[in-house]
C-alpha cells in the first residue's frame, strides 16, 4: 500500500442517509477520502455497506447529505448534483467500479479486447491499433493470455472475468475506484491471485479505492483504514491494522473474533 | 541487572520519540464488559543513538507498550510524540494517515511473526518499502538481496513467496523488510526470538549499526545476551497494580 499524501481530500462524504420505505439503509455517514488512499467498508451482510458505496458512486441518490468529489481539473463537483451526462462521464473517466459480479460490469457479448478498448474510446483514444495494443497489454497486466483477445467473456472461467472487469476499470488511469466484493465467491487461490494483482495495481498505480468487503483478510491486505457498519451506521472507524488487532466497539470485537484460524 | 551506558550517550540530544502519561486497558464486551488495565501512567524518552530495552515478566504489558507507540493498539490516555520535520507529531488520538506518514518516513516496527502476503516473493517482501519511497526496482532489488545475504536467507529462497519458510526464516525476512529503510525511530519486538545463534548475531550487528547510526531504537529482548549487546539503556515495565488484575469497569 502507499502511504496517503497529505494535501486536501478527494472525496468527502457528509450526512449521507439512505432509506428503503421506512427502512434506515445507511445512517448519517461522513467520512473524507484522501488521494492515494484506500478505505475500506465492513460489516456482515445487510449491514449497509453496498448502499454506501452505492451512494458515494452515484449509483444510489441518498436521501439526506452530499458526495463531494475534487475532480482533475475541473474543481470540486457534488456528486448528486451533476448531469446525468457529467456523472456518467466522471464514473468513465476518473472512476473506476469493479462489480462483485463481474457480468454486471463487463459487456458479456463483446469480446475482451472491445471491453477493455471501450473505456478508453469513451476518453477520447481512437486509433484502433493503439487501443487494441493498450487492450493487449492490460490483458497482459491483470495475468490473461493475449491469445483470449477477441474471446468473450462467456468463455473465461470467474477469475478470469473479475481480473478482465479490472482491467476495463483501469486501463483509462481512474483516480478513484470503488470496489464491491471484488473478491467475493471466488476460490481462495483465485481470489489470491486478485488480491496480489489489486494490491500491486492500486500500489503502482497510486489509486484511491472505497472498497467494500466482508472479509476482514481482504481489508487488512488491501486497505489504510477502515469504517465498521452495523445496522446502517459506523460504529467503528481507524487505521485497519488498529481496528483488526485492537477493536473497541462489541460489534468489532466479535467480528474479530469470529475469523476462523487456519 | 546490567545497566551498560555507552559513551555515546549524549544527555543535550533532543529525543526523537518522548512519552508521557500513556495508559491503556483492554475492554472484553463479550465478558460483561470486562476491563483488563496493562498500561498506566508510563513515561519514557528515546533520543538518537539510544537503545532502550523495555524488561518486565510476561504479562506486564511490554508487547502492549510497544504496539501502542507504533499506533497498532489504541491508547487510552497520554501522549506519545515523534519528532518529524523538526516538530512533534502526537499520535495518540492522530487520524489514521498521521499515523501512516509518521510510519512511511519515521517509524519502523519488527514484529516476532511476519505476516505473509500470498503470492508475493520474499525479496519484494523485503524491497517493498523502498519501492513505496521511489527507490528504483534494480536498486531496491540489489539492496534487498544483500540484507537477504546478510541475515542468512538462501538464494534458493529469495524468489519463493515466504508462506512455506520456517518461523526463523520468516523473521528474517521481516526484519529485512522493516531494516531496509533507515527509520529514524526502530520498535522491535522479539527481533532474534526464534533464531539460532549465528542468525542472531547477524540481526544483533545490524540493530547496532542502526543504534550506532543515530537510530533511537526501544526492544523487547528476552536473550540477556542480545539485550547486553543492544541495549543502552533499561526501561523497567510493571505488571498492573489492580489487586485482582482485572475488575469490571
Amino acid at each position: 500500500m502507499n502511504t496517503p499524501t497529505l494535501s486536501s481530500p478527494l472525496l468527502s462524504a457528509r450526512n449521507i442517509t439512505k432509506r428503503f420505505g421506512g427502512r434506515i439503509a445507511c445512517h448519517d455517514v461522513n467520512f473524507d477520502l484522501w488521494p492515494g488512499e484506500v478505505l475500506g467498508i465492513v460489516g456482515e451482510s445487510g449491514s449497509g455497506k453496498t448502499t454506501l458505496l452505492n451512494c458515494l458512486a452515484g449509483r444510489l441518490t441518498p436521501d439526506e447529505g452530499s458526495v463531494a468529489y475534487e475532480t482533475a481539473s475541473a474543481g470540486t463537483v457534488d456528486v448528486h448534483r451533476l448531469s446525468e451526462a457529467r456523472r456518467r462521464l466522471l464514473t468513465r473517466t476518473e472512476w473506476g467500479f469493479v462489480n462483485q459480479d463481474a457480468r454486471e460490469g463487463l459487456r458479456m457479448g463483446v469480446s475482451a479486447g472491445a471491453n477493455i478498448g471501450e473505456r478508453l474510446m469513451a476518453v477520447g483514444a481512437r486509433h484502433y491499433g493503439e487501443i487494441r495494443g493498450s487492450a493487449a497489454d492490460w490483458l497482459a497486466r491483470v495475468e490473461i493470455d493475449a491469445d483470449r483477445l477477441d474471446d468473450r467473456p462467456t468463455t473465461f472461467s470467474g477469475g478470469m472475468r473479475q481480473r478482465l472487469q479490472i482491467a476495463r476499470n483501469l486501463v483509462s488511469g481512474p483516480r478513484l475506484v470503488f470496489m464491491d466484493e471484488p473478491t467475493g465467491g471466488l476460490d481462495v487461490s483465485v481470489q489470491a491471485r486478485i488480491l496480489d494483482l489489486l494490491r500491486g495495481l492500486v500500489e503502482r498505480l497510486h489509486l484511491s479505492a472505497v472498497l467494500v468487503t466482508h472479509d476482514l483478510g481482504v481489508a487488512r491486505l488491501l486497505t489504510h483504514r477502515l469504517m465498521v457498519m452495523q445496522g446502517g451506521a459506523v460504529i467503528e472507524e481507524g487505521l485497519t491494522d488498529q481496528v483488526l488487532d485492537d477493536p473497541q466497539h462489541a460489534y468489532t470485537q466479535m467480528l474479530v473474533a469470529s475469523i476462523l484460524p487456519v | 541487572m546490567s545497566h551498560p551506558e555507552r559513551s555515546c550517550e549524549d544527555p543535550t540530544m533532543p529525543p526523537a520519540l518522548r512519552v508521557s502519561g500513556l495508559a491503556k486497558s483492554f475492554v472484553v464486551h463479550a465478558h460483561g464488559d470486562l476491563a483488563l488495565p496493562v498500561l498506566h501512567d508510563v513515561s519514557l524518552a528515546v533520543s538518537p543513538g539510544e537503545c532502550l530495552a523495555l524488561v518486565g515478566p510476561s504479562g506486564a504489558g511490554k508487547s502492549t507498550l510497544l504496539r501502542s507507540l507504533y499506533g497498532n493498539y489504541r491508547a487510552d490516555a497520554g501522549s506519545i510524540r515523534v519528532r518529524q520535520d523538526d516538530t512533534w507529531t502526537e499520535l495518540v488520538g492522530a487520524e489514521p494517515r498521521t499515523v501512516l506518514d509518521v510510519r512511511h518516513r519515521t517509524m519502523g516496527f519488527v514484529s516476532q511473526f511476519l505476516r505473509v502476503i500470498p503470492r508475493v516473493a520474499a525479496v519484494d517482501v523485503v524491497a517493498e518499502p523502498l519501492l513505496r519511497r521511489g527507490v528504483d526496482a534494480t536498486e531496491a532489488h540489489h539492496r534487498a538481496e544483500f540484507l537477504l545475504g546478510m541475515l542468512g536467507i538462501p538464494a534458493r529462497l529469495w524468489a519463493l513467496p515466504p508462506a512455506t519458510f520456517s518461523g526463523g526464516e520468516q523473521q528474517r525476512i521481516n526484519i529485512a523488510r522493516s531494516l531496509i529503510v533507515d527509520y529514524p525511530i526502530l520498535l522491535l519486538d522479539e527481533p532474534t526470538a526464534s533464531l539460532d545463534a549465528a542468525n542472531r548475531d547477524g540481526v544483533v550487528e545490524l540493530i547496532c549499526q542502526r543504534r550506532d547510526a543515530g537510530a533511537a531504537v526501544v526492544g523487547i529482548f528476552h536473550d540477556t545476551g542480545v539485550r547486553d549487546a543492544v541495549a543502552t539503556r533499561i526501561h523497567e515495565v510493571l505488571p498492573p497494580a489492580s489487586p485482582a488484575g482485572a475488575r469490571h469497569a
